[in-house]
């Protein structure tokens, strides 16, 4: 039995080395998603551009703006001195934050009364917009806090807060995108290796004729499969690793929690993967209808539906019930549990469950089809 | 005993029955010529003789092993070659040979003494290295029934071998058929060229799912067409045609070549009346009439034309 899958997994192997197109799909496809998602695609807002109309040119202003500059999160670009110069920056996207002080500022401020503090955002990109507002606030209320110190130290009484709100973010401190997307990239190329390429790699051989060859060996379907999905098998893992290795020497990104749970939590996944590939492969006929059922069952879902960049909680409820339909939501959960947080099997335990009922559901349908199809 | 044994096989899909109650036995180590047109059902009774086609009703006995219940036990002791070539074109040719000997559990010295063997056969000692696509269509219908046979089977299915394939490898093709044959090895071959027919040892023609003879080649020839046969040479083969078809005692024409074959249905009518008809009546000019035997193509167009009559009342 062993010699027979083995025939089939060297074999497989062999094709593929000659077949630039897939090598191509299996290797090179990641590559690119690991720099897009990697780089390209980043939630977080730095370097914002940003000029500033100082009409009091005081030591308070000079103050305030040295605060949002030293931090990453501002770029200082030029200083301006009127009002039409404003449009025009903002207009050219030469900056996205325009800061008016007032001529008034410094004398307000010593003569104890409200000062108001202009910021123009550009507010064409919502999100970056958004997270300006939050910077800015935050800047805003520091130096605020800070001239309320100094005010209270010149007339010698003792400054108190009552809440002092302490934020801290768990597992991921600096709130990188980069952390959070990882692991669902992971289940994206793994999704491409296993899904795609199992079911095209099969359906080619109905395309070809030569299903028929070994439909009529004893070769059995289970050892078929086998022997089939080994070298993907082996694939993916390569790739998995190759996506480990780039999280941690380009994003810094290393795994908190057991690398064997890892490796079974993977394997359960590719299992639930590689099951929705041959089921695919069992219902189409042609190559390019395997590739397109895969996309939009599994390639498409794993980017949109999994939870991978938009959060599940937040889909309507349809929606969420839809999201099943991808092996790689369940597995980017418990990516995140073991990646990020260093959590052990009981944060995931239920995960692994539906990966198993997932990959038997798609093996007996596919099975229950194939019986069909080959009596007419 | 028998190699095949097919008892009342039948295959229905939906309302269409491919395959219609069909009985036939195969010798040890013969070659049996299945033989009809496309879509009489040759191919859905080869898939149903090979176990991977259930059939609706109806067994057969392949070495023994019952289709319906053992087909895995059939499989184990047959080989199968289609029209459809089925090597792995990407592959190369002892990529190929290794692949189907690891499937048939072949290795060590076995699987080095049969790999020469194909290589042989298919004449490509030295060039086990090409890559199977760039082979010419012969070798590769050769390199394709080595495979097929890596094993060693008792029996060996081949379905329509050599469609498309130029007459000399056609004739090569065949060569190696007998030798297998010569080794003991029984041979089920569907063919639509009848000249190959001439070279199997029993016969079996079926029509729209139906058998419609059985027998040697010298059998159906004398068994199935009893009327006799006039071969006649004209200068105009389709105005004779027409002339000779409105006679009653003609009963079927057909064209080869220059020629037209007439099986007469009144064996009083001989050579001497053609040349009066033709000739004398019609101003035709007649070369030759010559009275002969039938060719297996007379007797198969006779028996499908009269099936075919048959299930149209």
């Amino acid at each position: 039995m062993f010699n027979r899958i083995f025939a089939i997994a060297k074999k497989e192997m062999r094709q593929l080395k000659r077949d630039m197109r897939m090598l191509f799909i299996v290797f090179f496809f990641p590559v690119v998603l690991l720099a897009i998602f990697g780089y390209a695609i980043n939630f977080d807002v730095h370097h914002i551009k940003i000029a500033v109309y100082d009409q009091d040119r005081s030591e308070y202003t000079r103050d305030y703006v040295s605060g949002l500059i030293s931090s990453e999160y501002f770029d200082l670009v030029t200083y301006i001195d009127n009002d039409d110069q404003i449009k025009k920056l903002l207009d050219e996207k030469i900056v996205q934050v325009v800061v008016v002080f007032p001529k008034d500022l410094s004398r307000k401020l010593l003569s104890k009364q409200e000062v108001k503090i202009q910021f123009l955002v550009d507010g064409v990109d919502g999100t970056s917009a958004n997270v300006i507002q939050n910077y800015v606030n935050a800047a805003t209320f520091s130096y605020s806090l800070q001239l309320t110190k100094e005010y209270l130290a010149v007339t010698g009484k003792q400054f108190y807060v009552p809440i002092d709100l302490q934020p801290r973010f768990w597992f991921n401190p600096d709130l990188q995108s980069t952390r959070f997307l990882i692991p669902g990239l992971m289940g994206m190329i793994l999704i491409i290796t296993a899904v795609i390429s199992i079911s095209l790699s099969i359906v080619r051989e109905k395309e070809r004729g030569t299903i028929e060859q070994i439909n009529v060996s004893p070769l059995s379907s289970i050892e078929f499969i086998l022997g089939k999905t080994i070298p993907y098998i082996v694939i993916s893992l390569i790739n998995a690793t190759i996506v480990l290795l780039a999280g941690y020497i380009l994003f810094d990104i290393v795994i908190k929690g057991n690398i064997l749970l890892l490796l079974f939590g993977t394997f359960a996944f590719l299992f639930a993967a590689l099951s929705l590939g041959v089921f695919i492969s069992t219902i189409s006929d042609s190559q390019q209808v395997a590739f397109q059922a895969a996309n939009v069952t599994s390639l498409l879902p794993s980017l949109i539906l999994s939870g991978f960049i938009f959060p599940i909680e937040s889909m309507p409820v349809a929606i969420q019930i839809l999201t099943n339909i991808t092996p790689a939501k369940f597995y980017i959960v418990i990516l995140r549990a073991i990646l990020l947080r260093g959590a052990g099997i009981s944060a995931f335990w239920d995960q692994l469950i539906y990966l198993g009922i997932f990959g038997i559901f798609f093996i007996a349908l596919a099975t229950v089809v194939d019986k069909k199809s080959k009596n007419k | 005993m028998n190699a095949i044994e097919v008892n009342n096989l039948t295959k229905e899909f939906g309302k269409f029955t491919a395959v219609d109650n069909v009985n036939f036995n195969v010798k040890q180590g013969e070659i049996f010529g299945f033989l009809g047109a496309n879509g009489a059902g040759k191919s859905t009774t080869i898939r149903m003789l090979i176990g991977i086609l259930e059939p609706t009703s109806g067994d057969a006995l392949v070495s023994g092993y019952s289709i319906k219940n053992q087909s895995d036990l059939v499989k184990k002791n047959i080989g199968y070659m289609s029209q459809k070539f089925s090597l792995y074109n990407d592959l190369t040719v002892v990529e190929n040979i290794r692949f189907f000997a690891g499937i048939y559990g072949l290795d060590g010295k076995k699987y080095e003494e049969r790999k020469k063997w194909v290589l042989k056969v298919a004449n490509l000692e030295n060039m086990e290295n090409v890559i199977t696509s760039s082979l010419p269509g012969g070798i590769k219908q050769r390199l394709a029934l080595g495979t097929a046979v890596i094993h060693e089977p008792k029996i060996v299915f081949l379905d329509e071998p050599t469609s498309g394939v130029d007459p000399i490898s056609r004739r090569n093709f065949w060569d190696l058929i007998n030798e297998l044959s010569d080794g003991g090895t029984t041979v089920l071959v569907t063919t639509h060229y009848l000249d190959e027919a001439e070279f199997c040892n029993d016969i079996i023609l079926i029509n729209a799912g139906k058998l419609i003879a059985q027998g040697n080649s010298t059998e159906l020839k004398s068994n199935y067409i009893k009327n006799p046969i006039l071969e006649i040479e004209s200068d105009r083969v389709v105005d004779s045609l027409e002339i000779l078809e409105k006679e009653k005692w003609v009963g079927e024409t057909s064209i080869f070549g220059n020629y037209i074959h007439v099986i007469l249905n009144d064996s009083t009518i001989n050579e001497q009346h053609i040349y009066q008809l033709l000739q004398e009546k019609n101003g035709i000019a007649v070369k030759r009439v010559e009275k002969i035997t039938p060719t297996l193509e007379d007797v198969f167009i006779h028996l499908i034309e009269k099936d075919s009559k048959k299930n149209v009342q």
